[in-house]
C-alpha cells in the first residue's frame, strides 16, 4: 500500500544569477540552493551565496590565476551520470622544498549530488565522498587502510593549501585555507582523508582516469595535457602482466620439457661400433677403414666418440662416415688434445682426452668409417678408441631454449618492478634502495585477483 | 485540515503555514512557519521510493541550517506503517529509523573519534554539528516546532552503517540506518530542475 495524495505541480527549480557587490558582474549559481559560497568570475571575490545581500567574504589578492581545464558550466557523463562542472580550486603542497600544485573540479548533479575531478600533471581522478570508514587493521600495516577488504597503502601525508578558487561550492571556501591530506593507494583507486582544523575527517575515494577519458566524457576538443611521470594511483600498464607472462612461459617450458623427455625416451641410443687402435706416427700409411656396422630404422643422428690416451699430447683424426652401398661419405676432422701443468703457483689444464661429435640425420644403411690419424712423430705411439652410437637423445636445443623461454617473464617482472619503483619514489616512502619497489611488487602479483 | 497518516501528530497547513497539533480531542494551532529557503532537494512531499523490500512515501520534513548550508530530514511512512527518516545533506542520502537503545552518551561525552557499539555495530563519531532549526513542512510523528539550536552527532561504521544522536529534546535519541545511493531509492515524483 503506497499512499498517494494529490500531486501538487511545483514549478522546476530555476538557475539564478546574483550581482557581485565587488565589481557588479553577474554571477550564475548552478547548484540551486546548495551553493554556500560563490566566486565572482570577473573579480574573483568570494561571495556568500546564502546571504540575500551577497556579502563579500574574501577579496582576491593573489596575482596567480589558474585557468580550469574543464570550463565551468561544461557537462560530462561519467559512469552513466551527467555532471556539470560548477567549481574549481587550485591547491598545492610543499614536499622536499618543492611545490606541487593540482586542480580540483567540483561536479554537480541535482539528484546524485557532488563529485570531484582532480588533475595533476595530466593525471586525472574521479572522486566521490565515502560512506564507510576505512579501517586500520592488521598489525604491521598500521599506516595502511582497508576498505571493502582491499588494502590501501599509505602514500603521502601533506598539508594542502588552497591558492585559487572559481565558481561555487556547497561549503565555506577561502583562498589560503589549509587541510591535512593523506592518500592511501590501491591502483587504480586512491583513498584520501582530509583532516580540517576542527579535526573532522572527510574520506573520499578516487579512481584513476586518463586525460583522453575525461576529454571524451566532457566532449572537449583538442588534446588533453600529456600525463607526466607515474602518478600515485596510476594503474601499472604491466599490472597483471608478469603473472600472466610467467604462466605462459611455464606452460611453454613444460611443453619443451615434455618434448625433450619424450625424445630422450624414444631415442634408440644404440652403440653400433667400438674398437681400439694404436697410432704410430712413424708408420708410412696411417689411413685405414673399419668393419661395417648397421644404422637401422628411420633417419637419425650418429655420434662418434673418440678417446685417446694423451698426456700433454695431441692427435688429429680425419674421419669419413661412408655408406657402403651408395659410397656417400660424410667427412669431418677432430682434434683431441690434452695439456696440463703447474705455472706461477697455479695448476692449469686445457683440452680433454675425450671428444665427441654428432652428425645429424644420417639415412639408414650399412656404413663404415675411414680414419686417417695425424700426429707429431716426436710424440710417439698413441692408443685411442672410436665408438659409434646411433640415434642419441639431443639435449642441446633444450638447454639453450629453456633459459630463453623465461626471458619474457623476467623482462616483464623487471618492467613492473621499475614502474612501481617510479610510483613510490614520489611517496613519503621513497628510498634510494629498491626496498619500496620490491615491497610494492609483492602486491603486484595479487593484481588480477 | 485532515491528517493523511494515523501516526502523525503535527501538520502544517500548506496554505496559511499554520502548525497544527492534534491532541486527544481536538486540533490546536501552536505556531506558524516562516518562509522556507529556496528548495534544492530533489525530494518533496509525496515523493515515493523504495527501501529494502518496502515502499515509502514522504510525509513531512524538518529543515535545518548550519554553517555549511542547509539540510532536510524527510519523514517518510512505509507501506507497513513504520516511520522513517531520509536525510538529504548536500545530496548525500541516509535512511534512518528511531532506535530503542538506551544508555546513550551525553552530548559533551561523544567527542570526534569516540567509538560506540549499538546492536552489534561499531560506530565512530565522525561529525558534531550545531544546527539551527529552520522550519517544518507536512506531517510529523511528534510535535516539533519551537526549536532554536540543536546538536547532532553523526557516526559511521566501516560497512555503510550510519547513526545520529539527536539532542533536540535534551536527552539523546538515537537513529540508526544506512547511507544509500540516490538510484537505490528508486524515487518517483521528484522535484524538477531547470536544464536537467
Amino acid at each position: 500500500m503506497v499512499l498517494s495524495g494529490p500531486k501538487k505541480e511545483i514549478p522546476a527549480t530555476a538557475v539564478r544569477s546574483i550581482t557581485c557587490p565587488g565589481c557588479g558582474g553577474s554571477v550564475t549559481i548552478r547548484s540551486f540552493g546548495k551553493a554556500v559560497n560563490v566566486v565572482c568570475g570577473s573579480c574573483h571575490s568570494v561571495l556568500d551565496a546564502q546571504d540575500p545581500q551577497v556579502k563579500i567574504l574574501q577579496k582576491f589578492k593573489d596575482a596567480i590565476r589558474h585557468d580550469p581545464l574543464l570550463p565551468l558550466g561544461s557537462r560530462g557523463k561519467i559512469r552513466g551520470v551527467v555532471y556539470e562542472t560548477i567549481g574549481f580550486q587550485h591547491r598545492q603542497i610543499e614536499a622536499d622544498g618543492q611545490i606541487y600544485g593540482w586542480g580540483e573540479y567540483l561536479l554537480f548533479n541535482p539528484y546524485q549530488g557532488f563529485r570531484y575531478m582532480t588533475e595533476f600533471d595530466g593525471h586525472w581522478n574521479f572522486v566521490a565522498p565515502l560512506r564507510s570508514l576505512p579501517q586500520a587493521q592488521a598489525p604491521g600495516t598500521e599506516s595502511d587502510r582497508y576498505y571493502l577488504n582491499e588494502r590501501y597503502k599509505h602514500f603521502q601525508t601533506a598539508v594542502a593549501k588552497t591558492t585559487f578558487v572559481l565558481g561555487e561550492f556547497p561549503w565555506q571556501v577561502r583562498v589560503g585555507e589549509t587541510v591535512e591530506v593523506t592518500d592511501y593507494v590501491c591502483p587504480p583507486r586512491v583513498l584520501s582523508a582530509e583532516v580540517s582544523a576542527d579535526k573532522e575527517i572527510n574520506w573520499s575515494l578516487g579512481e584513476y582516469m586518463t586525460g583522453a577519458d575525461v576529454w571524451k566524457a566532457f566532449g572537449l576538443k583538442d588534446a588533453p595535457p600529456a600525463a607526466a611521470g607515474v602518478y600515485e594511483n596510476q594503474p601499472s600498464p604491466f599490472g597483471g602482466q608478469p603473472r600472466k607472462t610467467w604462466k605462459y612461459c611455464f606452460i611453454l617450458l613444460a611443453l619443451a620439457t615434455a618434448v625433450w623427455i619424450y625424445n630422450a625416451g624414444m631415442a634408440d641410443n644404440k652403440q653400433v661400433f667400438t674398437e681400439s687402435y694404436v697410432f704410430d706416427p712413424a708408420a708410412s700409411e696411417a689411413a685405414f677403414v673399419t668393419s661395417t656396422f648397421n644404422l637401422d630404422g628411420p633417419d637419425a643422428n650418429v655420434k662418434i666418440e673418440t678417446m685417446a690416451a694423451i698426456d700433454n699430447k695431441w692427435i688429429y683424426l680425419n674421419y669419413a662416415l661412408v655408406n657402403e652401398e651408395s659410397g656417400t661419405a660424410y667427412d669431418f676432422g677432430r682434434e683431441v688434445s690434452y695439456y696440463h701443468g703447474y705455472d706461477d703457483g697455479e695448476s692449469w689444464s686445457e683440452g680433454s682426452s675425450r671428444d665427441s661429435v654428432t652428425l645429424p640425420k644420417i639415412p639408414s644403411g650399412k656404413y663404415f668409417l675411414r680414419i686417417e690419424p695425424e700426429g707429431d712423430s716426436k710424440l710417439g705411439r698413441i692408443n685411442y678408441s672410436v665408438t659409434v652410437i646411433h640415434d642419441v637423445p639431443n639435449s642441446l636445443w633444450f638447454l639453450i631454449a629453456a633459459p630463453l623461454i623465461l626471458v619474457p617473464a623476467i623482462f616483464s617482472t623487471w618492467r613492473s618492478i621499475s614502474f612501481e619503483h617510479r610510483r613510490w619514489q614520489e611517496s613519503d616512502h621513497a628510498t634510494s634502495s629498491s626496498s619500496s619497489a620490491s615491497s610494492s611488487d609483492g602486491d603486484d602479483s595479487d593484481d588480477d585477483s | 485540515m485532515s491528517f493523511q497518516w494515523s501516526s502523525s501528530v503535527q501538520t502544517v497547513c500548506q496554505y496559511c503555514k499554520s502548525i497544527l497539533v492534534r491532541t486527544d480531542v481536538d486540533l490546536q494551532k501552536v505556531g506558524q512557519v516562516a518562509d522556507l529557503p529556496p528548495d534544492s532537494s530533489p525530494i518533496q512531499l509525496m515523493t515515493e521510493g523504495q527501501f529494502g523490500t518496502h515502499s515509502f512515501v514522504v510525509a513531512g520534513r524538518i529543515i535545518y541550517e548550519y554553517e555549511q548550508g542547509a539540510w532536510n530530514e524527510w519523514r517518510f511512512v512505509m507501506n507497513d506503517g513504520t516511520d522513517g527518516w531520509l536525510s538529504d545533506a548536500q545530496d548525500e542520502y541516509v535512511v534512518t529509523f528511531r532506535s530503542t537503545v538506551l544508555d546513550l552518551p551525553k552530548e559533551k561525552e561523544a567527542k570526534l573519534g569516540m567509538i560506540y557499539q549499538w546492536n552489534n555495530v561499531r560506530y565512530m563519531v565522525t561529525s558534531r554539528t550545531l544546527a539551527h532549526y529552520r522550519g517544518v513542512e507536512g506531517e510529523l510523528p511528534f510535535q516539533y516546532w519551537d526549536k532554536t539550536d540543536v546538536v547532532f552527532i553523526d557516526l559511521k561504521s566501516d560497512h555503510g552503517d550510519f547513526a545520529t544522536l539527536d539532542y533536540s529534546d535534551g536527552d539523546p535519541v538515537l537513529y540508526t540506518g544506512k547511507a544509500v545511493d540516490f538510484d537505490d531509492l528508486r524515487l518517483t515524483n521528484v522535484r524538477k530542475f531547470e536544464g536537467w
